[in-house]
Formats: structure tokens, sequence, C-alpha cells
């Protein structure tokens, strides 16, 4: 700009063009700092002291019980708990209700959501009904599950028996195995979690193009064609929005399995253990490596989220 | 033809949506039938119908316990917490998101991927680690088992949330149309306030309604960084018990959960209409 020979009117013209746009650019700037930084600040208030404090506390050997014995033990407490058998089960655990509940999820949400896009006669009545699940406490819904799977106040025993035609039998335990209490546990996950996964698809749904659908449908592609080809790629900024924040909560997953199982059976997950750690055992230095871990293992899944699957909320004008 | 088809998948969508609604509600009545129930028949098979899951006598029992019996002092004062930390802690966040939200979305400046990137960090650190480091503050500063105290930790559960869902939906919104009142002229606070702003409430409602039920849910602080003062409706249900100490809970955990579902279900007829509305015609057409 300084180079620039100041002779023609047509240069001069483009320079005040120029720093014009940077006005612009440093408006911009200042107003983008000025919105984003209360929510930023709180944020940081909010979390950023308790997280680096754990991190910290995560270093000691440290027993609530016993303050004076608080040492600085490095990274023994990553070690014990990496070589630790029942991390690597509680692990296992986790993995397994993640996948298994994010892949039902996604297909009956993906379902929900495009009856509910199109839907016309009881419109209304299914999209209030289907809001429903995801606003009751996680709590209420374990509650529901176990009290519906148990043998003395159930009825899963006696519908099943009904079906079934008397083969199945009526005294049948759900909680008295890993993979029968894991399935329990992982239906009440379904249940709850599905309307939110459908609400955000839904939200994907409405912002794909219909004509475009249209144009397909007259172009001759079948049904699956138009749902793969058009409507996936146009909504899937909010397909991996939905996928990305249910799985990161499914992995600290903690009130179904406490509420239904206490962690019996080999259904204690991640978060249980950290819970168990810190609030029964008061091993505070122990339960808060463990959050890291539990943290690190968040990260590594969101990075592959956001690195592979391009999920880029920063990314601005367009899709 | 056309017509006749849109009429053909009009049934079928409404055949379709049968199952959703049926898979739906069956938890739903299944934990109303168990609240209406008397403490026998809980236990008693031959004292219900429709496969032990409906009760042939319904009683009010369990209702009358919680409300003025036994398990009143514990339950009334936990609904009153749950409803005012919950709306608190959603008001404040999505009016610090959806500024926050906007800017990310649309406004050119450095640091915003910092943000995003804490947000989202901030977001899923698991709750029980901040409960430690929280508990220890609160009780220093005298904020531990009050609402305050419980409104804060609650604002980093709904806040980053609200920022991620809200910058989601806020980058579908065709913002040629925000460009459009610039080149007339507008600034870019006006171009906000007069458009985008109309174009983005409908993200904004949805956004606040999943910000309040996740707070509403939230059991972890509620039962940590409270002991009778603030303590709401989740935590609550885990330190119910029986009429009796050898009675089981199950009908007044039941009753108390249905009751917490009621004003749940009042917000979402409130405002379902505007969810309808955000989500199907939203803010973007072509």
């Amino acid at each position: 700009m300084s180079a620039a020979v100041d002779t023609a009117p047509n240069t001069r013209s483009q320079k005040r063009q120029k720093k014009h746009l940077s006005d612009r650019a440093r408006a911009e700037r200042t107003l983008g700092w000025k919105l984003s930084a209360p929510a930023f600040v709180v944020m940081l208030f909010v979390t950023l002291w308790p997280i680096a404090y754990a991190i910290v506390l995560s270093f000691y050997n440290y027993r609530l019980t016993d303050p004076a014995g608080k040492k600085f033990v490095w990274l023994q407490n990553y070690v014990t708990a990496l070589s630790d058998s029942l991390f690597w089960q509680d692990f296992l655990t986790t993995f397994i209700i993640v996948v298994f509940t994010l892949f039902f999820e996604l297909i009956i949400g993906m379902a929900f959501a495009m009856v509910m896009h199109k839907i016309v006669i009881p419109r209304k009545t299914l999209r209030t009904v289907v809001l429903i699940p995801y606003a009751i406490i996680t709590v209420v819904s374990g509650f529901s599950w176990k009290y519906a799977a148990a043998v003395d106040t159930g009825f899963f025993n006696h519908w099943l028996h009904f079906f079934s035609a008397g083969a199945f039998p009526l005294d049948y335990n759900w909680f008295g195995g890993r993979w029968d209490s894991l399935f329990i546990i992982c239906c009440s996950e379904i249940w709850k979690t599905t309307p939110f996964m459908s609400l955000l698809l839904l939200a994907g749904l409405a912002q794909v193009d219909s004509s475009m659908e249209e144009a397909a449908k007259v172009d001759g592609a079948t049904w699956w064609q138009r749902f793969y080809k058009v409507i996936l790629p146009n909504m899937k900024a909010a397909l991996m929005v939905a996928v990305l924040f249910r799985t990161l909560d499914a992995i600290r997953i903690y009130d179904n399995p406490y509420i239904m199982t206490g962690g019996a059976n080999r259904t204690q997950t991640l978060s249980m253990l950290v819970a168990d750690e810190t609030i029964k055992r008061v091993e505070i230095g122990m339960g808060s490596a463990l959050s890291v871990i539990l943290f690190i293992i968040v990260l590594i899944v969101a990075a592959i989220f956001v690195r592979g699957f391009k999920v880029d909320l920063t990314s601005t004008g367009g899709k | 033809m056309d017509t006749t088809m849109s009429g053909k998948v009009k049934t079928w969508l409404g055949v379709a949506s049968a199952p959703i609604i049926i898979w739906t509600c069956i938890p739903l009545i299944w934990i109303l039938s168990e609240s209406l129930k008397s403490t026998s028949a809980l236990g008693d098979p031959t004292q219900n119908t429709v496969g032990n899951f409906w009760p042939k006598d319904l009683t009010f029992d369990n209702y009358k316990l919680i409300f003025s019996g036994g398990a009143k002092d514990l339950f009334v004062p936990a609904l009153w917490h749950s409803i005012v930390v919950c709306l608190c802690a959603t008001v404040i966040s999505v009016a610090l998101a959806m500024f926050c939200a906007y800017a990310i979305a649309r406004l050119e400046f450095p640091g915003k991927k910092l943000i995003l990137t804490t947000a989202l960090a901030v977001s899923f650190f698991p709750v029980i680690a901040m409960v430690t480091p929280m508990f220890n503050l609160w009780r220093m500063i005298g904020l531990f088992d009050t609402i305050p105290g419980l409104i804060i930790p609650y604002l980093s559960l709904t806040l980053p949330l609200s920022i991620w869902t809200m910058a989601a939906f806020f980058q579908q919104i065709p913002w040629e149309m925000e460009q459009a009142a610039q080149v007339d002229g507008a600034t870019s606070w006006q171009a906000f306030r007069k458009v985008v702003a109309p174009l983005a409430a409908p993200g904004v409602f949805t956004t606040a309604i999943i910000a309040f039920f996740t707070a509403w849910n939230d059991f972890v602080f509620a039962l940590n960084l409270t002991s009778s003062n603030a303590r709401t409706v989740p935590a609550a249900l885990a330190f119910f018990t029986g009429a009796s100490q050898f009675v089981q809970p199950t009908g007044a955990i039941c009753a108390a959960a249905v009751i917490v579902t009621i004003p749940v279900v009042i917000l979402v007829l409130v405002f379902q209409k505007r969810i309808v509305a955000g989500l199907t015609s939203g803010a973007v057409k072509g």
C-alpha cells in the first residue's frame, strides 16, 4: 500500500476501499470480542478453576480423611489407574454402552425426525410426545425402566411371557447378569436421549432445501438415493453436532447404571469409578487422576470428530 | 397424481407415528401407573391388569406421602429449588450464549476457535471431578447449600451447550440477508438486531429448552453441593424412603417422578409451537 504510486484516481479509490475494509474488519473484530466476552469469561470462571485444581490434585496422593498425608507423587496415580484391571473393565463397559446406544439412537432418531418432518395428521401430538422423554430427568427414566424390568414390580416379563405364548419365563431376572443389566441400562438411555437426537436431526432436515429433493425425485432418484445423496449431505452439520454431543455425553454415563445396578455385575462405568474413588473412598488424588483420564478420552474422541469428520463450527459463510 | 401420492404418504406417516407414540409413552404411563398402585399391589401381580402394568384399584396414597406425609419435607422444597435454580441457569446462559454464538458464527475475529474449543472441553469435563474443588471453595465462601451455589455450577453445564448448539443453528441462517442489510447501509449491530435476531429466534428458543432440560436433569452437582437448603428433585429422589423403613420407596419415587414431569410437560406444551416453527419452517427457505 505504501509503495502505491499516487497518480491515477483509480489507484486512490482502490486505496480508499482497502482502508474502508480494514476499518470494517477492525469494527467486526471488536464487536466479536464484545459479544463473546461475557459468555467466555463466565464459562472460564465456573470451570477453569475446578478443572485446573483437578489436574493439580491428580498429582497428589491425597485422602480427605488423612489431609496430613497429602504427598506429591508425580504420575503415580495415573500409572496405578491404567495398570488396574477394574479401570479397563469399566472402560470396556462404557465403550459398549456408547457404541450400542449411539447406533440405535442414530437410527431411531433419524426415523423419528423424518416422520416428524413430514407428518400431517397427529403432527402436534407426535412432536409434543416425542419431546417429553428428553425433558424427563435421567434418574426418573432409570427408575421407570428399573421397576419395569424388575421381577416383583415389573411388567416386562409378563408381557414377554404373553407375546412368546408362555416361552419366556415369568421370573427372568434382568439384573442377574452383565449383559442383561447393560441391555436394560442401554434401553433406558436410548429411550431417554433419542428425542434429543431427533430434535437436532429435525432441525437439520428442516434446513434441507426441499426443491433439491424434488429435483432429484423428478430426475428419477429412488427414496434411498434421495435420502443418502441429497438429504444426508445437506444436513451434515446438524447430524455431526448431534452425534458429537451424544457420543461425548454417553462416555460419562452415570445416572442410569447408578440407579439400576449401582455398578453390580460389572456394569460400572468410568464415571462411577471416579465417583467411587472420590466420594466413597475419598481418594481425591486418584479420583482426580481418573477424571483427567476420562477427560483425555473425551478430548481424543472430540478431536477425531472435529479433525476426521470435519465438524467445524468456526467456519463462516455457507456450509 | 401428486395429490394421491402425498395422500398415501400422509396415511403411511400417520401409521408410522403410532409405534413412536407407544414407545415414547409406555415408560411414562408405567411410572404413572406405579405411582397409583398401593404398597401391596406393587409386589402382587394379581392386583394388577394388562400383565402387571395397570393397577385394578387406584390409590393416591403415594401422592399424599410426598405432599403431606413422611416424604413431604424432602420433596416439596426440592421441587421449588429445582424450578428456581434451573430457570436462573437457563436465562443467564442463553442470554450470554446468544451474543457469543452470533459472534462465532458470523464475525471474523481472532480467538473464536479458542472459545469453541474451551466450550467443548468444559462441556464434557466429567462433572464429578468439578464437584470436589467446588465443594471446598463453596464451603469457604459460604455458597455451599445455597441457590446461587447451585446456579453457578449449572452454568458450566448449560452455557457451553448453549454456545455450541446456538452456533450450529446460527451457521445455517442465510447470512446473505445480513449482507444485504449491510449493503443497504446497516451497521453490524443493526443487521444483527433487525435481520439476524428474528431469523435466529427459533434457534434461541430451542437452545433455551435444551439448556433447561440439562439443568433440570442434573444429579451430580445437586447431590454433592447441597445438603438441605438447595437440594433439587433428582438428588432428593436418591434419599427417598417408604412409609416405614421396611417399605420400599417405589411408590413415593414414582409419585415424585410424575410430579416433576408435570412442569416439563407444561413447558413442552407452551414452547412446542415455537420449537416446531423454529425447527421446521425455520429461518432458511431456499
